[in-house]
């Protein structure tokens, strides 16, 4: 990592590390005892670690400028497997809270394993270590193919990956310690999220940098959504995480906002986390690595562009829909809830833009595993926005609400479609970047691909039971006009429900170690003749003439 | 300073929302199908399929 930087490059490297150790060091003094003494540590460590690297190879020699003809992979190969680690944390503590719910004395009596601190664990895992390290490493990936430019420098792209991961480690070993500012999604607190504004300025400027070298005439529609991504989560992250901490040597804050104010930002803030994280950004990865694997281009380009601006402009009305029958004005409900219908069209062009995409080369869905993975995805897409738009129709929230009907919903999402999509592209890209003819084992990746479909199929169908079971049981009355059900009634309908839902989750995790193996063992290959398509231009040119 | 009611607002919020909306989307479809971008658009999305040569020097 250190020896592809320029000198340079190295010694603001060692610069900005010793700075963050200093940084660590005064929080770590300052907090002593309180969590942020804690992460105080981490920061210093994470720091001297990094001038420890950046010493090491200081004085190797500097890359040679033939560097600047080829594109800059290593900081995607090392996002994909921080992701891929990520993932194996994040849906490990998931399965774990799923058998909690089902078997509640798997708490052991600690304060660290119970419920409350292992389900943002599970959470922040999964979609900011998992899907955020699977964004950024696509992103430097789709950035450059499409500018045909290389990053516009070898310092950036690390700089952002190890504070993002660092941004990720302190807000799960928060949870441990009990650190939170009960806003979900948004669980850091203030030191955690002020160092992730710095993360995301300096990704946004790497991404513009990049562009700005771009030799295509046209910025590619996947360049949109990834912009889309990161603009639009800085703007929901600093707003939502408006905070003064009790003080400069703790980690408590408390929220700028109170009451319903403060309950419609945090909605705003969680739909459009949905919506720009979850969606946006994946949607990047669906338009470039959806037609490069399928070897077509994309079905409709104007379809894109009316789908790009469709969803960013209608999503983020529509976070109100999470606080039917609250407090909220009744007209920011209806307005949630026209704009969730209305987001219906532009999430069909995109699912649909996909699937016709593959309209005509459904033989290769049937062989490619990795396609298959694409497509799957695209199909989830499309369901999960139709379900989405349907529950926040205010009646139909009425029943759904609160039930396990919403946690179906979020897994059809995340599960079907994120997950799918982020391992169609890792499928794609590690053989590509480590240059090895194909992955380890072609039967490992659809053993992969089964053990993910059956364990999401099996998650989803049981929460949908277990959802609308609940909600019809929460309004059944008696004759006598009281209800016919007590709360625990309920708990016991739905545990044969959470245990399917535990064993599909297992199903889902055991694919996503096999799919870790089998990259692992990809990696230990020995690299395999530079396929064709990947040559420079002048080695291509003269074999041509050759 | 009197700060504006919420009336005014969300009357502000309901006319001139509406408003921009409709325009940003005009816009948006007017761009898309404008026949002149037809051909940067063809371009795009082809020259995606043979990327991997390297950047242009």
């Amino acid at each position: 990592m250190v020896s592809t930087m320029t000198a340079n490059e190295r010694q603001a490297a060692l610069v900005i590390s010793i700075l963050a150790a200093i940084v660590g060091l005064a929080m770590a003094a300052a907090g002593r005892h309180d969590p942020l003494g804690v992460h105080g540590a981490m920061v210093l460590l994470t720091g001297l670690m990094c001038a420890f690297w950046v010493i090491r190879d200081y004085y190797k020699p500097e890359p040679p400028a033939t560097r600047l003809a080829a594109y800059y992979d290593e900081p995607i190969k090392a996002g994909i497997l921080l992701a891929l680690l990520w993932a194996a944390i994040g849906m490990f503590f998931g399965d774990w809270v799923a058998w909690l719910l089902a078997y509640p004395e798997m708490t052991f009596d600690a304060a660290w394993s119970s419920f409350g601190r292992m389900r943002p664990i599970h959470t922040t895992g999964v979609i900011f270590g998992f899907g955020g390290n699977a964004l950024i490493a696509t992103s430097f990936h789709v950035m450059q193919r499409t500018s045909r430019a290389r990053l516009a420098d070898q310092f950036t792209p690390w700089f952002v990956l190890v504070g993002y991961n660092l941004f990720c480690a302190m807000a799960v070993s928060g949870y441990l310690m009990g650190v939170t500012q009960s806003k979900e999604y948004a669980e850091p607190e203030w030191y955690a999220d002020i160092w992730l504004v710095v993360v995301w300025i300096a990704y946004f400027a790497l991404y513009l940098r990049t562009l700005a070298r771009r030799r295509e005439p046209h910025i590619y529609v996947a360049n949109w959504y990834y912009l889309a991504f990161i603009l639009v989560v800085a703007m929901l992250h600093i707003v939502n995480n408006l905070a003064l901490p009790v003080s400069w040597a703790g980690a408590k804050s408390y929220s700028l906002f109170s009451g319903v104010q403060d309950a419609m930002v945090q909605w705003w803030y969680g739909h459009n986390a949905v919506a720009f994280f979850l969606t946006a950004g994946f949607l990047g990865m669906l338009y470039y690595y959806l037609p490069k694997r399928a070897g077509r281009p994309i079905y409709s380009y104007r379809m894109s562009i009316v789908g790009f601006w469709g969803i960013t402009f209608f999503y983020v009305w529509v976070g109100s829909h999470h606080l039917h029958y609250t407090a909220l004005p009744q007209w920011v409900q209806t307005l949630g809830m026209t704009f969730s219908v209305m987001l219906l069209i532009p999430s069909w062009i995109a699912a649909a833009n996909a699937l016709l995409t593959l309209n005509g080369a459904w033989h290769k869905v049937r062989d490619d595993a990795t396609l298959r993975f694409m497509m799957v995805a695209a199909v989830f897409y499309g369901l999960s926005t139709f379900e989405g738009s349907f529950l926040a129709i205010r009646p139909v929230n009425s029943l759904s609400h609160y039930t396990d009907w919403t946690v179906a919903h979020v897994h059809a999402g995340t599960l079907g479609w994120n997950s799918m999509i982020i391992f169609g592209a890792i499928y794609y890209l590690v053989p590509q970047l480590w240059k090895r003819a194909h992955m380890y084992s072609p039967a490992l990746v659809e053993f992969h691909f089964w053990s993910a479909i059956a364990g999401t199929f099996i998650y989803v169908f049981a929460m949908w039971n277990s959802g609308i079971t609940q909600g019809l049981m929460w309004r059944a009355y008696n004759p006598n006009g009281t209800l016919a059900y007590s709360f625990l009634d309920t708990v016991i309908a739905m545990h044969p429900y959470y245990i399917a839902r535990a064993f599909g989750g297992l199903l889902f995790l055991i694919g996503t170690l096999a799919g870790i193996y089998n990259v692992w063992r990809t990696i230990q290959a020995a690299p395999a003749r530079t396929p064709q398509s990947d040559q420079p231009i002048l080695a291509v040119a003269q074999q041509a003439g050759s | 300073m009197t700060s504006p009611s919420h009336e005014t607002l969300t009357l502000f919020a309901q006319s001139w929302g509406l408003f921009y909306l409709i325009v940003l989307s005009l816009g948006v479809l007017v761009y898309t199908f404008w026949p002149k971008n037809r051909a940067r658009f063809d371009r795009a999305k082809n020259s995606i399929m043979n990327d991997e040569n390297g950047p242009w020097a």
